[in-house]
């Protein structure tokens, strides 16, 4: 399949037909199933459930109330990240003071620390921001750290001889070469946010779509638990779109793969 | 115009000190063109990087119109062996020549007159809007040239300049080089491990010796000009002159004792 490499329109067509067949065989499986036993709703009963309670009833009651979390806990930990890498990588005494820290502060299970916040910051918002800020902010902190470290020293010369310092240095020269880095770790957050924005509304909370998935199983109702699964992995894809559609335009510059 | 007096540099101290360059003496005249050579290892580079200010020397200093250098002058450019690295990837061409001129040490009026200017003179152009990826190895090597002349400077700094691309692309920028020279008027230092290229394109050539290096022997070049590489290349001055150096750079106690 070495045309697959080359033709686009190929690639599409081939993941779409496959695609369709997944859903066909679940569709035919699951109509086979929902005749005998009540935990396995058909097509039909999910998709009800998915336009009355998504389109658009509990947007404001659950999505939203999620979407806020996410971004806010996200967005510290992008910007957090990004300013102690900077740090880390530009201070070798710093670096290596934190590096014990850092090592065992990210290796604690993202899970272990939904209960401790809960003691510190209750059942509300704010746990749930702490704790996707936390630990979305180690991948970040990482690579942007590393690529500070691997800033090439014929570079930098070069800003040096032509005389470029200061903060237009770094604005200029020193970010847009880290940046790379940076998305890279931006990327592992956004599906980490993800999964640990569902954890933490099943623990603690009172709405957002991992209390509504959470809720509908306690409660027997399959076709809304389904329904609640599917948008979360709707919300997955588009939200790395999105970020994959920042850094397109961020790094419209970079050297694509394959012309290397 | 530049002066380098007892010019020395040790890396490291004690046991491990490691001494690249011993009292280095030479001057180079505005508007020359001196070539640098040595054997390997000879710290061509740590002289360089002395010479434009960006490794502060051990002893000795290096003066540029009287003046000690601690910082790289702004009368100075240099043009690195890696343009892949020299280059700012994120920049396109144009902006890479214009950057030193809108938010470097020399801030000129009209930057992009310049950048234009200097993307003529070294024949690109056509590509002030692709990024440097976008372009072969001999291209970018020009760009950073653009971008060097573009600057302005009196004296220009050449490490190792053509040792990344082929050979014919080779010959085109030394020629390349060797009429910008003319055009803008400026110095050059040319750091290289090329015999051939040495003789070839300089006025004077000074030969380091092998590490803890001192400047073993300095030639006139006085090969006619303009310089082109099939005429110069057959003269059998030419012929004694790179036997010559190359008798200093390989087997300097060989040499008969003309010193």
């Amino acid at each position: 399949m070495r045309w697959l490499n080359h033709s686009r329109s190929g690639r599409v067509v081939v993941g779409a037909t496959a695609s369709a067949l997944m859903i066909l065989a679940a569709w035919l499986f699951t109509e086979s199933k929902s005749e005998t036993s009540y935990i396995w709703p058909t097509f039909g009963q999910v998709w009800t459930s998915f336009r009355e309670t998504w389109l658009f009833s509990h947007v404001g009651s659950d999505v939203w109330p999620s979407l806020r979390r996410m971004f806010v806990g996200y967005g510290i930990a992008a910007v957090a990240g990004v300013a102690v890498g900077f740090v880390l990588g530009s201070s070798k005494v710093l670096d290596a003071m934190a590096t014990p820290v850092v090592s065992f502060l990210r290796s604690i299970p993202a899970a272990a620390l939904l209960p401790p916040a809960i003691v510190l910051f209750g059942i509300g918002d704010l746990t749930k921001i702490v704790v996707i800020a936390f630990v979305c902010c180690w991948p970040i902190i990482l690579n942007t750290r590393d690529g500070v470290l691997e800033l090439d020293d014929t570079m930098l010369a070069s800003a040096r001889i032509y005389g470029i310092t200061g903060v237009r240095r770094f604005g200029l020269i020193v970010l847009p070469a880290v940046a790379p880095r940076i998305f890279a770790g931006l990327r592992i957050s956004l599906s980490i946010a993800i999964l640990l924005l569902v954890t933490s509304e099943m623990v603690a909370s009172v709405n957002g779509i991992g209390y509504f998935v959470f809720l509908a199983q306690q409660q027997f109702a399959v076709d809304d638990m389904w329904a609640g699964v599917i948008l979360l992995g709707l919300l997955g894809v588009v939200l790395n779109y999105l970020l994959s559609l920042v850094e397109r335009f961020v790094l419209r510059w970079h050297q694509p793969a394959d012309h290397a | 115009m530049l002066e380098v007096v007892g010019l020395g540099k040790t890396y490291g101290s004690g046991a491990k000190a490691k001494t690249a360059i011993d009292r280095l003496d030479f001057s180079v005249e505005t508007g020359e063109f001196v070539g640098i050579v040595g054997p390997s290892g000879a710290g061509k580079t740590t002289l360089l990087k002395c010479m434009s200010g960006l490794l502060a020397p051990t002893t000795g200093q290096v003066t540029l119109n009287g003046k000690p250098i601690t910082e790289p002058p702004v009368e100075m450019a240099v043009v690195f062996q890696d343009y892949s690295r020299s280059l700012f990837a994120w920049f396109t061409i144009e902006r890479n020549v214009e950057l030193p001129l809108r938010h470097g040490g020399n801030r000129i009026k009209d930057p992009a007159a310049a950048a234009a200017e200097a993307l003529k003179a070294v024949g690109l152009e056509g590509h002030e809007k692709s990024y440097p990826w976008q372009l072969s190895g001999g291209m970018q090597q020009r760009v950073a040239i653009a971008r060097a002349l573009a600057y302005q400077p009196q004296v220009l700094l050449m490490d190792e300049p053509f040792a990344s691309v082929d050979a014919q692309t080779r010959a085109e920028l030394e020629d390349l080089v060797l009429r910008v020279r003319e055009q803008f008027g400026v110095t050059i230092i040319l750091v290289t491990h090329d015999i051939d290229e040495a003789v070839y394109m300089s006025d004077r050539v000074v030969v380091l010796s092998r590490p803890p290096s001192t400047v073993q022997e300095v030639l006139t070049i006085d090969l006619p000009k303009p310089r082109s590489q099939s005429a110069t290349k057959t003269l059998p001055e030419y012929a004694a002159l790179r036997t010559r150096v190359y008798e200093e750079i390989v087997a300097p106690e060989n040499r008969p004792s003309h010193v």
